[in-house]
């Protein structure tokens, strides 16, 4: 599954590094040895995408080809390829529900219907106050804890409709959330194991 | 050297050499799609898969080098079932649409469906369809045809300089396209459709015009630049349908610019098909042959010889400029000059003005000096032969002139004939260069020489040129790029002033005196009509433009597709050009013009058949025998020091789509400058 379509997205005409974030830039890019800058590319991307409310606007994808000394076409070529760069704008939340068979066995398919429920999110789509952005994606590499929905960074693990019904309200509202198995499980250990 | 066994044959290749190539070698012919022997190797399209013993899986012989006492076989039962696979994998989701696709009977996926793909389809579920791409004038895209095989995106990046094109997205969602609504901005970007191996990226102009199998194909040589690519035109009746680039790894490899493949429907445009004649009134009127050359003759009755030029243009062949030249020394008139730019250095030798390098010579070099040049929209298919030696590494360039594009990085010594004397009296850092390279170049361009300092400059590139090893036996690193298919051959046919002759500018300075009162002028066009005073001008040419304007008698002659001819390339290579089609209504091929005109003007030229005026070239100029051969010139002192005026170069070709008539009548050109030039021209302003 790729991310939103970029067809449509409002593209801001220029983007700039903030002085924090070009001082990272020169160091990762200090990394690699001369002549070879592009293989910054990704961390690069990466943070320009952190910097922009995470998503890469083609100015942004424009500065870091600039800087890196590539053609913007491969650029374009990397930040389409790889599902995590996000190529149009998404809500404050992206939720990327797991859909891939350990997930769905352990119901996630009842996870997508909380978010077309509650949110009114069916397939990749945000929700009209910016919120939440949903994502079905392919296996993240938690099945041990299925079913599971990655927001932003964080993984949320063994959830149900309840509990993840619940996870959003607590986003909506800006609570601290615990990160991981929403049922006290330590870990990816056996169900019911206490140390 | 690693030997190795293909379908029972031993064979002994050179370290590297890909399984496919190997096969190649021995007339073995691998199907493939990704795989272009010109380009990088992707081995993404699986479709030369073969079988090599002892290894569990099929191979893609593109990618894998050849190794000792490999045994491959590439018609086994496990290669072709391999084959069928990757067939019917590339079938899923292209589209049936064969009967209204214009590649279709010249597809490599149709031709090789054929071998390997199955009957029927066994795919139910439903085909993804893409979405065309925008890539201006000349390409026309069809993207859910494409198998992503990626040999245009390798194409623009590598061979045309111009990383434009990308593959976005990955798996079922791939695309091949630009991301963002954009041109190839390539001269070359019409070889894209010829490396397409399906229907995705096809010719616009020539789009559902017709059938590979409906035309008649003419291989023959291009006269849009100096370089003679090699060309097939392809032609249906009496029209010319579209042109092709042919294999010639000496001049153009196997790639043609824009204008040489798209320029061509300017031949159906602005024709001259029947002679005129400036009647009392001052109006061209229709006229026959014998009466046009009637008006002639009237006027050459009775006028002095010195009162007669003559001018050839850059279109011209050998054979016409060569009778032209024979009739005014028949008339006994020695002003005449193929230099309708006016240019004056020194041209007494061969080595003068010929590309000494040659073309395929650049690949040698490893230091080039650009004076006054932007050889890319002066002579693409040289400057692609540059980047293609850049590409290589170890080659450093330097330009003098004004700082253009040119597709590999160079280092600018600035623009002001300045440069090039410090270069030439070693005070420049690219002297060093020049001094340490084994062998060094320099590229005059005309630029540098349409100046009236030209002649000077000139000289001091020669001074350039032998003070730093260019010259030296097995290398001669001097190089003039002319900007004219006819050029070279005019120059070498002798087709400047004769004793006591006047040049060009010496003809219209002749005008204003009225010391000339009569110029012929076999097609040029380059020149402000305001220049022929009141001077009685016949004009012999195929297109009705700027010369044909002017003149008071027209002999309409016949296109470069519209004759059997000889041209010279900037190289000093003789090539014959052939006919495709028939010149239009009564217009004539250009000898046989000058060959009647001559009998009405009481000087018969002495020979009836093109075979004799030909043989009449070679015993005046042996070397034309030659055909298709890269002679050496002798190098003997040329030239002449003078004052060097500090203006700096200005580039000769502003819009590189409309440089001649034919380009200048042709609608797809006039395209190209609206999608190409005016956006680049608007962003500057």
């Amino acid at each position: 599954m790729s991310a939103p379509s970029n067809q449509n997205a409002k593209q801001p005409k220029t983007f700039a590094f903030t002085p924090a974030n070009l001082a990272e830039a020169k160091k990762i890019m200090a990394k690699y040895p001369a002549g070879r800058e592009a293989s910054a590319v990704i961390p690069l991307l990466d943070l320009a995408q952190r910097q922009h409310a995470n998503w890469l606007p083609i100015a942004a994808m424009d500065v870091v080809a600039d800087m890196l000394r590539m053609p913007r076409v491969k650029v374009y070529e990397v930040a389409s390829f790889y599902t995590m760069f996000n190529r149009a704008p998404v809500g404050k939340h992206l939720l990327q529900v797991c859909t891939t068979t350990p997930c769905w066995l352990c119901g996630s398919g009842a996870l997508m219907k909380v978010c077309k429920d509650k949110l009114g999110l069916e397939g990749n789509d945000t929700t009209k106050d910016g919120m939440f952005s949903l994502m079905e994606v392919e296996c993240l590499g938690a099945c041990v804890n299925a079913p599971m929905v990655q927001v932003n960074d964080d993984y949320y693990e063994d959830l149900t409709a309840e509990t993840f019904s619940r996870l959003l309200d607590d986003l909506a509202a800006g609570k601290k959330i615990k990160i991981g198995s929403q049922t006290g499980r330590q870990g990816s250990a056996k169900m019911g194991h206490k140390r | 050297m690693p030997k190795l066994k293909i379908n029972e044959t031993e064979i002994e290749v050179a370290p590297g050499t890909s399984i496919l190539q190997a096969c190649e070698q021995i007339g073995i012919e691998i199907p493939r799609f990704c795989y272009h022997d010109r380009l990088s190797v992707p081995a993404n399209c699986r479709m030369c898969l073969v079988e090599v013993e002892k290894t569990p899986k099929p191979v893609a012989s593109c990618a894998m080098p050849c190794a000792d006492n490999m045994v491959v076989k590439t018609n086994s039962p496990m290669v072709h079932k391999a084959r069928k696979g990757v067939m019917e994998m590339l079938l899923i989701n292209h589209p049936l649409d064969c009967p209204i696709c214009d590649q279709g009977g010249e597809c490599d996926l149709q031709d090789q469906a054929m071998g390997y793909g199955f009957d029927r389809g066994r795919y139910t579920e439903a085909k993804r369809a893409v979405k065309d791409k925008e890539l201006g004038p000349l390409i026309k895209t069809i993207m859910t045809r494409c198998i992503h095989c990626t040999r245009c995106v390798r194409f623009a990046e590598e061979i045309g300089g111009a990383p434009e094109l990308g593959a976005f997205g990955r798996s079922e969602n791939m695309e091949i396209g630009t991301y963002i609504e954009k041109c190839v901005t390539s001269e070359l970007s019409g070889n894209l459709v010829d490396v397409c191996p399906v229907g995705a990226l096809t010719n616009k102009p020539y789009a559902y015009k017709a059938r590979p199998w409906e035309l008649t194909k003419t291989e023959t040589i291009d006269v849009f630049d100096a370089v003679g690519c090699n060309i097939r035109a392809d032609a249906r009746g009496q029209e010319v349908m579209r042109v092709l680039p042919r294999l010639h790894e000496e001049v153009n490899e196997e790639w043609i610019n824009d204008k040489t493949r798209h320029a061509y429907d300017g031949l159906k445009r602005q024709r001259l098909d029947r002679p005129y004649v400036r009647n009392a009134q001052g109006k061209l009127v229709p006229a026959t042959w014998p009466e046009a050359f009637a008006a002639i003759a009237r006027q050459v009755q009775g006028m002095a010889a010195s009162s007669i030029a003559a001018m050839a243009g850059d279109l011209c062949a050998v054979e016409e400029v060569f009778a032209l030249k024979m009739l005014m020394q028949g008339l006994g008139s020695p002003h005449m000059d193929c230099r309708q730019d006016g240019v004056q250095y020194d041209v007494s030798t061969r080595a003068a003005y010929l590309f000494n390098s040659g073309i395929a010579g650049i690949e040698q070099a490893d230091a080039i000096l650009l004076v006054g040049t932007n050889p890319r929209v002066e002579a693409t298919l040289i400057n692609a032969r540059i980047r293609k030696r850049w590409l290589r590494g170890g080659l450093k360039v330097g330009l003098i002139g004004e700082a253009v594009d040119l597709s590999y990085p160079y280092q600018h010594l600035g623009n002001s004939p300045r440069f090039l004397e410090d270069v030439a009296l070693g005070r420049s850092p690219f002297s060093t260069i020049l001094k340490a390279a084994k062998n060094p170049m320099v590229i005059l361009g005309a630029g540098a020489l349409q100046r009236k300092d030209g002649i000077a400059i000139h000289f001091r590139a020669r001074q350039l040129a032998e003070n730093n090893n260019m010259i030296r036996e097995g290398w001669n690193g001097f190089n003039v790029l002319q900007l004219a298919a006819g050029r070279t051959g005019a120059l070498d046919v002798g087709f400047v002033p004769g004793q006591g002759g006047r040049g060009t500018n010496d003809i219209f300075s002749g005008i204003q005196t009225d010391h000339v009162k009569l110029v012929y002028l076999l097609g040029v066009d380059e020149i402000d009509a305001k220049k022929f005073g009141r001077a009685f001008v016949v004009y012999q040419g195929h297109h009705g433009d700027r010369g044909a304007e002017r003149a008071d008698v027209i002999l309409p002659g016949a296109a470069y597709t519209e004759k059997n001819a000889w041209y010279m390339n900037t190289e000093g290579r003789v090539q014959a050009a052939r006919r495709v089609v028939f010149p239009p209504g009564q217009a004539r091929e250009d000898w046989k013009i000058i060959r009647a005109l001559s009998e009405s003007l009481g000087h018969t030229l002495p020979f009836d058949t093109q075979a004799q005026l030909r043989k009449k070239i070679i015993e005046a100029h042996p070397h034309f025998a030659k055909i298709d051969e890269k002679l050496t010139a002798p190098w003997v002192a040329f030239g002449r020091d003078g004052v060097i005026d500090p203006i700096p170069f200005a580039l000769p070709i502003q819009n590189f789509y409309q440089t001649d008539v034919i380009s200048r009548a042709s609608i797809t050109m006039a395209k190209c400058v609206e999608a190409f030039l005016m956006p680049a021209r608007e962003a500057a302003e």
